[in-house]
């Protein structure tokens, strides 16, 4: 215990990260629940010297928005697709990084190169490479189509090109762009932590189960994954609660209109959809972050719950 | 389970790219081990005592030489098809598993017609459990066990599944002395009960001397002597022999032989025939000291240890190797604590003369 005389100092040089904390964070989430419980609150409404009553009408606001409802649903629909899906395919690749040892250092960097990398700037790539209509070209009759690399492939190995992502592209095919950008984009993080614990495991477990005849899909599932669980069980709920705030990969693809050409909102998130809100709906927007944090933090909580069951520290 | 190990090598590649020094780990190793034996490899540490159990367990592969088992050349054989068991010398006990769960282990893994239900299995696993006496233990997780009983448990794991070999890597490091004691005697009960040819591992001389059947002393790589554990403490074939078995451990001495008498110093303490005139290095065990009033060897007294039952004499010697040299003596024995030197003659049987260049044995009669 510091004795009370030079307590003050102990402030004196925590101060500038609390004074940073209180004005950045602390601040913003008080003004964030204080704003969520003002009905119909607005910044410039307040600025103009107009009072607003405390209650839920914000809440009640933003369930009653059929925007809000197809929001949530994407968020989830796309958290649910692509956490299991990126984790299964992180441990896969892992455990084969792993494995080698010529390269493994050049593929490690290789696979860590989408998490250094802008995921607007990724997300254009990936609209160019899904992209079907190009511009017209030649004459007024003459609309040539160019394809993106993927329909070229497709349409290489004899398939039907698909619109992807363009004006008049089924819902399905927008959602299974945005897996497949997601998971690739989650995949980096996941692989470095995986292949960390991988790391760390003692050698020794795996000497011990050869000399016992362990085949190679029982060293898997009963020693590799159990004594990878932490780490697992990491990347699960932290993939979790950055599916929840999926937003910018979102804009990467589609641009701000969150959907293709002709349906825009079509594949708005929750975060997109607070961020809508708060131009002039700050009282609105207040309201979904709180579902929106609730939301991740029962999720959470229900991960921790299982993790803490079927993981071994 | 025979085991014989024929011209075993095994080179290490240099880690270096630019040095090309390969490391030889184990050189040119034959050993026959009998059946049911317990026998220990001995040797301090990078003798390449290790090496050799992982060769025999398959886990490492020889570079040159073969393994027999029984008849059956297990060479080329990988570990999981040798039939071994191996305790690593920290368990290596599956952190995730209960005690039982461990021990199912490899039962589990038997595939074809080596399959077994789960009640056989469950019997096997509790029979190998009361053998290592941990059976109350068996729904434990290894880290809510003490070091010992862990111990117990990767013993178990490894005889469950009946193995040809029994493999322990320096089995009693992670316990502590008395644990050690106890535990080395299991060792030898468990390895008498069952008759499985065991080979273990320490870098302990007490420990190998007190349990094997037989020892193999091991220097760099190369075998300096194989045998019963006191036939190699009563003749050491070489000087490195002589001093890394017993405690306190054997005194060197400079000294010479001349027209059949050999010297320490300028002391004449032993008369010998069939040895030629040269420099010879003498080393005497600690109990070959008989404190005598008119003994031929002179040493100053440093200290007095008593024991109990015997008594450690603490000295100097201008001729030793070593700063002091330690003898025990019953502790019946006077010794004048006021002399300035305390006097010795020596037990023949308990001096070893070696080559001053070699360190080789030389032989020779008492006259």
């Amino acid at each position: 215990m510091v004795e009370s005389k030079h307590q003050w100092k102990a402030w004196l040089y925590l101060s500038p990260a609390i004074v940073l904390l209180l004005i950045f964070t602390v601040w913003p989430i008080i003004n964030t629940l204080r704003m969520a419980f003002l009905e119909g609150y607005s910044t410039m409404g307040a600025v103009g010297g107009i009072t607003y009553n405390f209650g839920i009408g914000n809440f009640k606001q933003v369930l009653q928005y059929k925007d809000f409802i197809s929001c949530l649903t994407n968020t989830m629909l796309l958290c649910v697709l692509t956490v299991p899906l990126s984790t299964i395919l992180a441990l896969l690749i892992a455990v084969c990084l792993n494995a080698i040892k010529p390269l493994q250092r050049f593929l490690q960097t290789v696979f860590f190169l989408p998490y250094v990398t802008n995921s607007i700037a990724i997300g254009m790539v990936f609209a160019a490479m899904f992209n079907m209509v190009g511009s017209a070209f030649g004459g007024e009759n003459e609309i040539i189509i160019t394809a993106g690399i993927i329909n070229n492939v497709i349409e290489f190995f004899g398939g039907e090109r698909v619109n992807w992502i363009n004006s008049g592209s089924s819902y399905l095919a927008n959602i299974t762009v945005m897996v497949i950008y997601i998971v690739w984009n989650a995949l980096p993080f996941k692989i470095l932590i995986l292949l960390g614990g991988l790391q760390s495991i003692n050698k020794q477990y795996y000497d011990a189960a050869k000399v016992d005849g362990t085949s190679r899909v029982r060293v898997f599932t009963k020693i590799t994954v159990p004594l990878l669980s932490p780490m697992l069980a990491y990347v699960v709920i932290t993939g979790f609660i950055g599916g929840f705030k999926e937003y910018s990969s979102i804009v990467g693809i589609f641009g701000d209109d969150m959907g293709p050409t002709g349906d825009p909102r079509r594949l708005n998130t929750m975060v997109g959809f607070i961020y809508d809100s708060l131009a002039n709906h700050q009282g609105r927007a207040s309201a979904a972050a709180l579902i929106l944090f609730c939301i991740i933090f029962v999720v959470t909580m229900i991960n921790l719950y299982v993790s803490k069951k079927k993981t071994h520290y | 389970m025979k085991v014989e190990l024929q011209n075993l090598t095994k080179i290490f590649p240099s880690r270096n790219k630019k040095s090309n020094e390969e490391v030889v780990a184990v050189n040119d190793f034959t050993l026959q081990i009998p059946d049911g034996k317990l026998v220990g490899l001995l040797g301090p540490s990078g003798c390449g005592k290790s090496t050799t159990l992982y060769m025999i367990s398959g886990l490492q592969k020889p570079s040159g030489g073969k393994i027999f088992f029984g008849e059956d050349d297990v060479t080329e054989l990988t570990a999981e098809n040798r039939g071994v068991g191996l305790v690593f010398q920290n368990y290596a006990l599956y952190p995730h598993l209960t005690v039982k769960q461990n021990i199912l282990f490899p039962l589990q893994n038997l595939k074809g017609e080596y399959k077994l239900s789960k009640q056989q299995m469950l019997d096997r696993a509790y029979e190998a459990a009361r053998l290592v006496q941990i059976d109350e233990l068996m729904d434990r997780k290894p880290s809510e066990l003490s070091g010992g009983q862990q111990q117990r448990v990767a013993i178990a794991r490894a005889l469950v599944k009946m193995p040809k070999v029994l493999l322990l890597d320096e089995p009693l490091s992670n316990l502590d002395a008395r644990l050690r004691l106890q535990t080395r005697e299991e060792i030898r009960r468990i390895q008498k009960e069952t008759g499985i040819t065991t080979i273990f591992v320490t870098h302990d001389q007490e420990e190998a001397m007190s349990i094997s059947d037989m020892i193999v002393v091991m220097k760099l790589g190369v075998v300096q002597q194989v045998g019963k554990p006191q036939d190699v403490y009563d003749d050491p074939t070489n000087l490195f022999v002589a001093k890394f078995l017993g405690t306190p451990p054997i005194n060197v001495f400079e000294g010479r032989v001349e027209n059949g008498t050999v010297y320490i110093g300028d002391d004449a303490v032993m008369q010998v025939s069939g040895v030629e005139d040269q420099l010879v290095t003498v080393a005497i065990r600690p109990e070959g000291f008989i404190p005598e009033d008119n003994g031929p060897l002179c040493c100053n007294l440093v200290s007095l240890e008593v024991m109990g039952r015997d008594v450690s004499v603490v000295s100097k010697h201008a001729a030793a190797v070593s700063p002091i040299i330690r003898s025990i003596i019953n502790s019946d024995a006077k010794i004048d604590t006021s002399a300035e030197c305390v006097r010795y003659s020596l037990k023949p049987n308990k001096i070893f003369l070696f080559g001053k260049e070699d360190e080789k044995r030389i032989y020779f009669e008492v006259k």
